[in-house]
């Protein structure tokens, strides 16, 4: 293991991470406003609120830098939610079981996204948008359009509770908690030999296989990863703020946004995931910052949309000159940025 | 590319400067945001209607009041004879928008219920019912298409959008069949009868009344919007904003939630952490409990609150002993308009506005409304009038 404190510090400063510009800003200039903000027990409440986010960013990462979509990932929070809220019932015993059925549907959602997509060669942006569909529809059938049961204090603890009396910031949450292993966990597998072939195939699918990989099932296990991550954010974000027939609604393209923010680049191949982390991020602090700025409602949408394309428009154009530099200079495979060794 | 680098950087900037700047003015003076919103919003407010809908709250409304959902405010009854039809076995047709919310969710249970009852006592033949999925042209396609049949001997339509569905009704109205519109209404009076609560401005003022009554003139409040530009909702705020205007309350500003719990509670948070909230306003009370939580997790003491007659709400109001009130979008509506079929089908004569009662409910019946819902699922609206219809209570727990 070559990484050492200066290699991620020079990532973080390239200029391919604008991300991470954008995200100090923000909250240099949300600090500015509100010193309260800086308190930890107010960023503590910030991170529960955005880990459910942090979770489908890296589920989206894994699909999106092996050149594909996922889609579905709003409607299975949706759906997990619900049905855990249907099968609790406000029942404590029920909630492992629960979970691990979750767990199990989520995966099985990631495979068959996965399995139709690599072996049916249906593009995958109809795929998850079936998925979606189908997942939608089956909640609505099966709740009639309004949730029903509850979920039990157990299941609403990773959400909402932490550890407790923790000096200096009070209570670390779990979701902080999990965040954190995740992502360590996500960095090391985009370490690993899989991680690397995941990119190779998103770079070049054609290349990958003729160089021996076997496309279907890293980009299945991409997808599968997805499903399994957007379950852990059903957890998560059920246990923020409980059932309403809204959850997870819109969170495929906020979760899409996330992950392009950070610089991972639509069509594969190219992308670092803690960028896309601190996209998800930058997203979440982008609405804090409305509303710290008392943006009217109405306006957010838009300044919302111009910023975000203003720093993918900004990283992009940096990353074409860089290209261009580079290939100048001394040639170099294409996907030199993201696998730093 | 050396020029547009920089030139992107300023539109980032701009924008953030931008949305800086729009805002200073509000933040700093609260009087003038209300101006500028009451000006820039005045289409959604209409005094008049303001007035009547508050008057309408203290009317005692003709007929019995163990049957709300027969009762109506200051009724003009008009002559049906001339739709009576013989022998019963009717064929009733509904054009529904759409049940994509727990509030309609609920009331479309009702309605069935009460269907089958007189299917029964073989009042009606018949129930065809059309789904628009909240989509006006779908809806348009529905209503045409029943109107094509010419079998229907009524039309009920509780339309999606007031503008565009109104020469759907229209072309209901011409096609010689009775025709009951309820809920959302739309602009022409061609129905027989158009069934609705008091209405927007009331629910509205409901709330905000509550909140002016119980907090000390200077305390803070937050209000919690779904989403902008549906009439029902605009009015419901239209109301509330004028009499916060007219109050000693300092009202720190609106927010768009959709309805969605963890959207609510991050607000809700937000400003906690910014200073104190002392009540919430909200225009529906979809992830009230969300927003009570925030306060809980941020050890905060709970706000005086403005629900609605949501179980979730109800049983959250009961259990932390909060102040608050649930303003009530009657629920029971949708028993009406098949009740209103059968009667113009006998030649009954009807209010040509039928006006349901809409109370809130308060302290004083929070005990009797839960009693009567204990075992309804969470997202279950407590006056949705159901309870002496044979289905009771499986047909709403099972959903």
């Amino acid at each position: 293991m070559r990484t050492t404190v200066s290699g991620i510090t020079s990532r973080i400063l390239s200029s391919n991470a604008t991300v991470f510009v954008l995200l100090a800003v923000i909250f240099a200039v949300v600090f500015a406003l509100n010193p309260g903000f800086a308190e930890p027990m107010s960023l503590m409440a910030f991170v529960k609120k955005a880990a459910p986010l942090i979770l489908l960013a890296i589920g989206q990462y894994f699909v999106i830098v092996s050149g594909e979509f996922d889609l579905s990932v709003g409607s299975l929070v949706g759906a997990q939610v619900v049905i855990a809220a249907l099968l609790i019932d406000g029942n404590e015993s029920a909630t492992l079981p629960v979970i691990l059925l979750m767990f199990a549907g989520g995966i099985v959602v990631g495979l068959v996204n996965g399995l139709v997509t690599t072996l049916l060669k249906v593009p995958s942006i109809i795929t998850t948008l079936g998925t979606m569909l189908v997942l939608y529809g089956a909640i609505r059938w099966l709740t009639g359009g309004a949730p029903t049961g509850s979920l039990s204090t157990a299941f609403r603890a990773a959400g909402r509770q932490g550890v407790d009396d923790v000096p200096l910031i009070g209570q670390l949450p779990w979701a902080l908690l999990i965040v954190l292993v995740v992502g360590v966990g996500a960095v090391f597998l985009m370490r690993s030999p899989w991680g690397r072939t995941l990119i190779a195939v998103g770079d070049n699918d054609q290349a990958a296989r003729f160089a021996g990989a076997r496309v279907w099932w890293v980009k299945t296990a991409a997808f599968t990863l997805s499903g399994f991550l957007a379950t852990g954010a059903g957890i998560l974000i059920g246990g923020y703020a409980g059932v309403t027939a809204q959850v997870g609604e819109g969170m495929e393209f906020t979760a899409i946004t996330a992950v392009v923010l950070g610089g991972v680049v639509l069509g594969g191949g190219r992308g670092w995931v803690v960028a896309a982390m601190a996209g998800a991020l930058t997203v979440e602090a982008l609405f804090t910052l409305f509303n710290q700025l008392s943006v009217p409602s109405t306006v957010r949408p838009a300044a919302q949309g111009l910023i975000i394309i203003a720093a993918v428009a900004y990283a992009a154009i940096d990353r074409a000159r860089r290209a261009r530099t580079v290939t100048e200079t001394h040639p170099t495979p294409r996907h030199t940025d993201v696998a730093t060794p | 590319m050396r020029l547009t680098k920089p030139a992107l950087a300023g539109l980032a900037i701009a924008g953030l400067v931008l949305t800086g700047c729009t805002t200073d003015a509000p933040a700093d003076d609260q009087a003038d945001t209300g101006d500028d919103q009451t000006s820039a919003e005045g289409d959604w407010f209409v005094q008049e209607d303001f007035d009547r809908q508050l008057a309408q709250r203290d009317v005692t409304p003709e007929g019995s009041a163990d049957e709300p959902w027969l009762q109506a405010i200051e009724p003009e009854w008009v002559d049906t004879a001339a739709f009576a039809k013989e022998g019963g076995d009717a064929t009733v047709c509904f054009s529904n928008a759409s049940v994509s919310n727990p509030w309609r969710v609920t009331g479309w249970i009702t309605m069935q219920q009460q269907v089958e009852v007189l299917q029964e006592s073989g009042d009606i033949g018949e129930f065809r019912v059309s789904d628009a999925a909240d989509d006006d042209n779908q809806q348009i396609s529905d209503i045409q298409a029943f109107v094509d049949a010419g079998d229907c001997d009524t039309i009920i339509i509780s339309p999606s959008t007031t503008a565009t569905l109104t020469p759907a009704v229209q072309a209901a109205c011409d096609s010689g069949v009775p025709v009951i519109v309820f809920d959302r209404g739309v602009n022409t009076d061609c129905a027989v009868t158009f069934i609705h609560p008091i209405g927007g401005y009331a629910y509205g003022a409901d709330g905000a009344e509550f909140l002016v009554d119980n907090l000390e003139p200077g305390s803070t409040v937050l209000a919690l919007r779904i989403l902008p530009g549906v009439d029902v909702l605009e009015n419901r705020w239209a109301a509330a904003e004028q009499i916060f205007n007219d109050s000693e309350l300092d009202v720190l500003g609106f927010e768009f939630t959709e309805g969605d719990g963890a959207t609510i509670k991050d607000i809700v948070t937000q400003y906690l952490q910014r200073g104190d909230v002392d009540g919430i306003w909200m225009d529906a009370g979809d992830g009230a409990v969300a927003a009570l939580e925030a306060f809980e997790d941020a050890g905060k003491p709970y706000p005086v609150m403005v629900g609605e007659d949501e179980l979730s709400f109800l049983r959250k109001w009961k259990e932390t002993g909060i102040t608050a009130i649930a303003p009530v979008y009657s629920n029971f509506q949708w028993r009406t308009p098949i009740l209103a079929a059968v009667k113009i089908l006998n030649g009954e004569e009807v209010p040509s506005e039928w006006v349901l009662p809409q109370d809130p409910i308060t302290d004083a019946d929070l005990d009797e409304y839960l009693e009567r819902n204990a075992d309804m699922p969470s997202l279950h609206y407590a006056k949705f009038g159901g309870e002496d219809l044979p289905g009771f209570p499986d047909a709403w727990q099972d959903r």
